[in-house]
């Protein structure tokens, strides 16, 4: 396991997420893989992204700390599930974006959606951050999950290529 | 379609219902703090007449993701029993949920689709259930094996009593008229959410 996703799924752990749930992206298998084999916690892939939202949205109303993870063109699929649902019902929701988009990116249709996802969680008033280095991710992450909790609102983290190696042509 | 049989789909039997009878017929057999989470609209208005219950949950938004939302909230409260009650229109906006809750499979959630074939809230629009979409093959498609309609009241009460007893996950079905939803819930997002923490105990008095 890299040693990235390892601080992420460690972080997650001792915030208390027990359910996570994703639509599936290459740069992520690291946190699914991770995710899935710990015993507590339950990891399984929903068919959209605005459903896992859905999913996490419950499980967080239902006192459980839940994660969605999603690749970044998948973002675009989720704003009305943000805004008419984990923002104003002020759920802790951790939200995790692979980014695309960026980078050496090989794909046209990648780069648009990779552009609104910033200015989307401004608008929605949801915090983000993009983890960029391997030293800072737990400082990044546990401070933002312990906001979330704190304060009632979702969190954003973008890992960025810089971190994760990202996705190349091949 | 002839009448030789040839029609597979199980719900042209179905007698046409009150939504709001039914809904007062669900909640009448909800003895054991059973969770209702209710779609947008006419489900939620038509739960909220069925008087206000402190495990319902409301949803003000978010079209569609009353079954996601169960899924979750059934995930975190394995010993209570949960309940959707979502409408055609909103169902046939994420069928893909209905294939998650299969692969889940979770032993304590129940689906009620109230079904006008219609989307009634916004002028009664016909939906693809008025002709074409039987949401109960679908939901037995989707690998949710235990899916009925209830074709009468008394089918309807007896599919619930079973579904609040047995192993789910369960679908059920139901054809009802175009009555307007009958009651409304209060528009306040945080207040909704957290008398529904509360009363299933998912939040106490401090944070934790």
């Amino acid at each position: 396991m890299s040693e990235w996703s390892g601080t992420i799924i460690r972080c997650f752990a001792e915030r208390g997420i027990r359910l996570v749930t994703y639509v599936p992206d290459k740069v992520l298998i690291p946190l699914i893989d991770g995710f899935r084999s710990l015993p507590n916690v339950t990891a399984f892939s929903a068919t959209r992204e605005e459903e896992a939202v859905g999913i996490a949205a419950g499980a967080s109303l239902g006192g459980t700390p839940s994660a969605v993870m999603m690749q970044s063109s998948g973002f675009g699929n989720v704003p009305n599930a943000l805004a008419s649902l984990v923002v104003p019902y002020q759920l802790p929701v951790a939200l995790v974006i692979s980014e695309r988009g960026v980078l050496g990116e090989f794909n046209a249709v990648q780069i648009p959606i990779s552009r609104v996802i910033r200015p989307a969680l401004d608008a929605l008033g949801i915090p983000h951050i993009t983890l960029e280095r391997e030293d800072e991710v737990e400082f990044l992450v546990t401070r933002s999950l312990h906001q979330a909790h704190r304060t009632q609102q979702p969190a954003a983290l973008i890992l960025s290529p810089r971190l994760t190696g990202g996705k190349m042509e091949g | 379609m002839d009448a030789a049989g040839t029609d597979a789909r199980t719900k042209a039997a179905g007698k046409v219902m009150s939504r709001l009878d039914l809904t007062r017929r669900l909640v009448g057999r909800l003895t054991h703090g059973e969770i209702v989470v209710a779609g947008i609209g006419n489900a939620n208005f038509d739960l909220f007449a069925a008087g206000h219950r402190p495990e319902n949950f409301y949803m003000l938004g978010s079209m569609s993701l009353a079954v996601p939302i169960a899924l979750g909230v059934a995930l975190a409260q394995p010993s209570r029993r949960v309940v959707a009650v979502e409408g055609d229109g909103s169902m046939l906006m994420n069928l893909g949920a209905l294939a998650t809750v299969a692969m889940v499979a979770p032993p304590n959630l129940t689906v009620i689709v109230w079904d006008n074939g219609t989307y009634q809230i916004t002028g009664g629009q016909a939906a693809a259930t008025a002709e074409a979409t039987d949401l109960v093959a679908v939901a037995r498609g989707a690998g949710i094996v235990q899916s009925a309609w209830a074709r009468d009241e008394a089918e309807f009460e007896r599919l619930v009593g079973e579904a609040l007893a047995g192993r789910g996950p369960r679908f059920i079905g139901a054809i009802v008229n175009q009555e307007p939803g009958a009651g409304r819930p209060e528009r306040d997002p945080v207040l909704v959410k957290d008398r529904f923490m509360r009363g299933i105990s998912a939040k106490g008095s401090t944070p934790g």
